[in-house]
């Protein structure tokens, strides 16, 4: 392909109208937030990991694992619901799928943000998990598919941007079966660890995959909500009806991760271990209750099943409210999940230690947490702005 | 009971046991072999037979079992500890640990407990157990941590540490460590590199305690100390944690 059949393409492709003062303003606001966000995850590599974040022995985890995997699990939800319309149709969500596979892109790009700066030797990562893989780790196919899934997805995004619809839906389909696979192993990370009985167990996969589910659902309303908010302009018949399809599989989920989540405490309640009741015990009365009663149930859920109902899956603005609301309660949730697992000490009854650790996330974290939301909206108005035409015709396939 | 204390009683046989007795002992045997009869209750089996249904506490490796030419491991003779931490100053001078950031390779852990109205002190050497499943092992993507197959130690490959922790989560007995000069994860390694290595027979920690706690030892050697203080009948033996299933190598008995 020709530069100026590229040129072509992408000029086709590209929103004009969005190249206005205001836009090209939040651009760079998000641009700033990115690098400024991200240089205190670099500061980490100049004065130490152990230095800048506030993890410790006792709690090697914080809030960026908890931040990467947020954006990962959505990542995989929105890439899921993408492949699900092209692959099999069938669903009103296949004229708004593409946006949701930049978006799908652009989510992992805040997760790898995230990690990035969050482990101490990437560079060695980048050597040793190609040279000595350890093929029975987690950690090692789960960032090897999401590295595969994510230059699945780019391929299938040039593809569907220059019309190379084969290519486009072949790669849309690896793309999402290394997603689904990648997130299960991410659940697995914390699902195979006997040692945090709070994580240990058969559900947890699955209930990253709900996650999934849901914040991609959530994502998907938000982000087609806003683009149009941003062009001034009405949603056609057609990607109304996306968006509600997208609005009801959010609430259908909202309902089964919020069982999940009920049956998932209760377990740790009727027998089991002592120190998985006891991380129970932080999120329902601990340290972590008013994030979770605040933040996980009332804004994550109840508020948001709330809108819903309000809204009879009509009106937008409120399905994006709840979805932003879901998002927002995701994110705690997915903090929770993290500290919860070990704040309680392995130790318990020895040195005087506390029945929790107390782990609050340093000015640093919460940089590099700004850091990877300027990478998504970044990305999102940077999308909306070249590919804005791609998102809003009809689909390829 | 001990099986060697078993094996001495003499079996009672059933008939002086009430009929009702006898009635809840066969649905016992029914409802547990779904046999009539057919499944064998640990009462009336012989005391060799009796030993393979009894769970054991502790997995201790018995012959044929040892997966590596030499099986390191080491017992606590807890209630030997007083607490005066030289192990621990041991350990950090002669394996250069960090002062700083939680790095210890080994520590003493203390309680108060109240027994018989007075209050009594216990210490408690932990260090990493050197697992036979090792958590920490499974997890690392980079097989920077590993079994030393001559050993069975657990130890690190640093260049290889990626520095994603995740074998600190893995680990049910905290024994890692981020080590800031090596900028890597560290642990605990029954000094392999600062002392086998050199011919040593035993761990800084174990050389430095005044009250021989902590016995260090090859698992296999039946001429060993760890070796016969393992198979001394009528000990009772414990492991951290053993509901992790991770086979630990540190076992704890009080002597």
């Amino acid at each position: 392909m020709s530069n100026n059949a590229l040129s072509a393409i992408l000029a086709e492709s590209a929103e004009p109208r969005l190249a206005t003062p205001g836009m090209n303003m939040a651009t760079i606001i998000f641009l700033i937030i990115t690098v400024a966000g991200l240089s205190c995850g670099v500061l980490a590599f100049i004065f130490g990991h152990h230095n800048i974040y506030n993890n410790t022995r006792e709690m090697p985890w914080g809030m960026l694992i908890s931040t990467y995997a947020f954006w990962a699990i959505t990542s995989t939800g929105l890439c899921i619901y993408a492949a699900m319309s092209h692959i099999f149709g069938g669903t009103r969500m296949g004229i708004i799928s593409n946006r949701m596979v930049w978006m799908s892109i652009i989510c992992i790009m805040g997760a790898f943000a995230t990690i990035g700066v969050e482990i101490a030797s990437p560079h060695r990562m980048l050597i040793y998990n190609i040279i000595s893989p350890n093929p029975t780790s987690n950690i090692w196919w789960m960032g090897t598919l999401y590295g595969l899934a994510v230059g699945c997805m780019i391929v299938e995004f040039f593809g569907i941007v220059t019309g190379l619809a084969k290519i486009a839906l072949i790669m849309g389909v690896f793309g999402a079966i290394a997603e689904v696979l990648a997130n299960s192993c991410l659940g697995g990370v914390f699902a195979t660890l006997p040692a945090r009985p709070y994580w240990y167990g058969a559900q947890l996969p699955i209930y990253f995959l709900t996650s999934a589910f849901l914040s991609g659902a959530a994502a998907a309303v938000l982000f087609n909500f806003l683009a149009y908010k941003i062009r001034g302009e009405k949603m056609s018949k057609a990607v109304h009806l996306g968006v509600k399809s997208a609005g009801k599989a959010m609430t259908l989920v909202l309902v089964l991760y919020a069982v999940a989540t009920f049956w998932r405490l209760i377990s740790f309640y009727v027998g089991g271990s002592e120190l998985g009741r006891l991380a129970a015990d932080t999120l329902i009365s601990g340290r972590l209750s008013t994030n979770f009663w605040l933040m996980e149930v009332c804004v994550g859920m109840i508020i948001p099943i709330l809108l819903i109902i309000l809204s009879r899956l009509e009106n937008v603005a409120m399905m994006a409210l709840a979805g932003f609301l879901i998002l927002v309660g995701q994110f705690v949730a997915r903090f929770d999940l993290v500290a919860a697992g070990q704040n309680v000490p392995q130790f318990l009854g020895w040195d005087n230690l506390p029945t929790s650790f107390s782990y609050v996330p340093s000015i640093f974290e919460f940089g590099v947490i700004a850091g990877s939301i300027g990478v998504v909206g970044f990305g999102f108005l940077i999308g909306e702005r070249m590919f804005g035409k791609t998102f809003t015709q009809k689909e390829h396939h | 009971m001990n099986i060697e204390d078993l094996e001495r009683e003499n079996n009672e046989g059933i008939a002086t046991l009430p009929l009702q007795e006898r009635r809840k002992f066969l649905k016992m045997g029914l409802a547990v072999s779904g046999v009539f009869l057919g499944g064998s209750v640990l009462s009336l089996t012989s005391a060799v037979h009796a030993a393979d249904q009894i769970a054991p506490e502790v997995d201790i490796p018995t012959d044929g079992q040892y997966p590596y030419p030499k099986h390191y491991g080491m017992v606590m003779r807890q209630n030997r500890c007083v607490g005066c931490e030289k192990c621990v100053e041991g350990c950090k001078q002669t394996n250069h640990v960090p002062d700083d950031h939680g790095a210890y390779r080994t520590a003493i852990q203390s309680r108060v407990t109240i027994e018989d109205g007075a209050e009594k002190r216990e210490f408690r050497p932990v260090l990493c157990n050197q697992c036979n499943r090792p958590p920490c092992v499974r997890v690392c993507p980079t097989k920077a941590t590993y079994k030393d197959p001559a050993t069975g130690i657990v130890v690190m490959d640093y260049d290889k540490c990626i520095g994603c922790k995740t074998c600190m989560a893995a680990c049910p007995y905290n024994a890692r460590y981020f080590n800031e000069e090596k900028y890597a994860i560290d642990k605990c390694n029954f000094c392999i590199d600062t002392r086998l290595a050199a011919g040593e027979k035993e761990t800084a920690c174990a050389a430095v305690c005044p009250a021989r706690v902590r016995i260090f030892g090859d698992l296999k050697d039946k001429t060993s100390e760890i070796y016969r203080l393992l198979h001394t009948p009528d000990t009772k033996i414990w492991v951290l944690r053993p509901d992790t299933g991770a086979l630990p190598n540190v076992f704890y008995m009080n002597g």
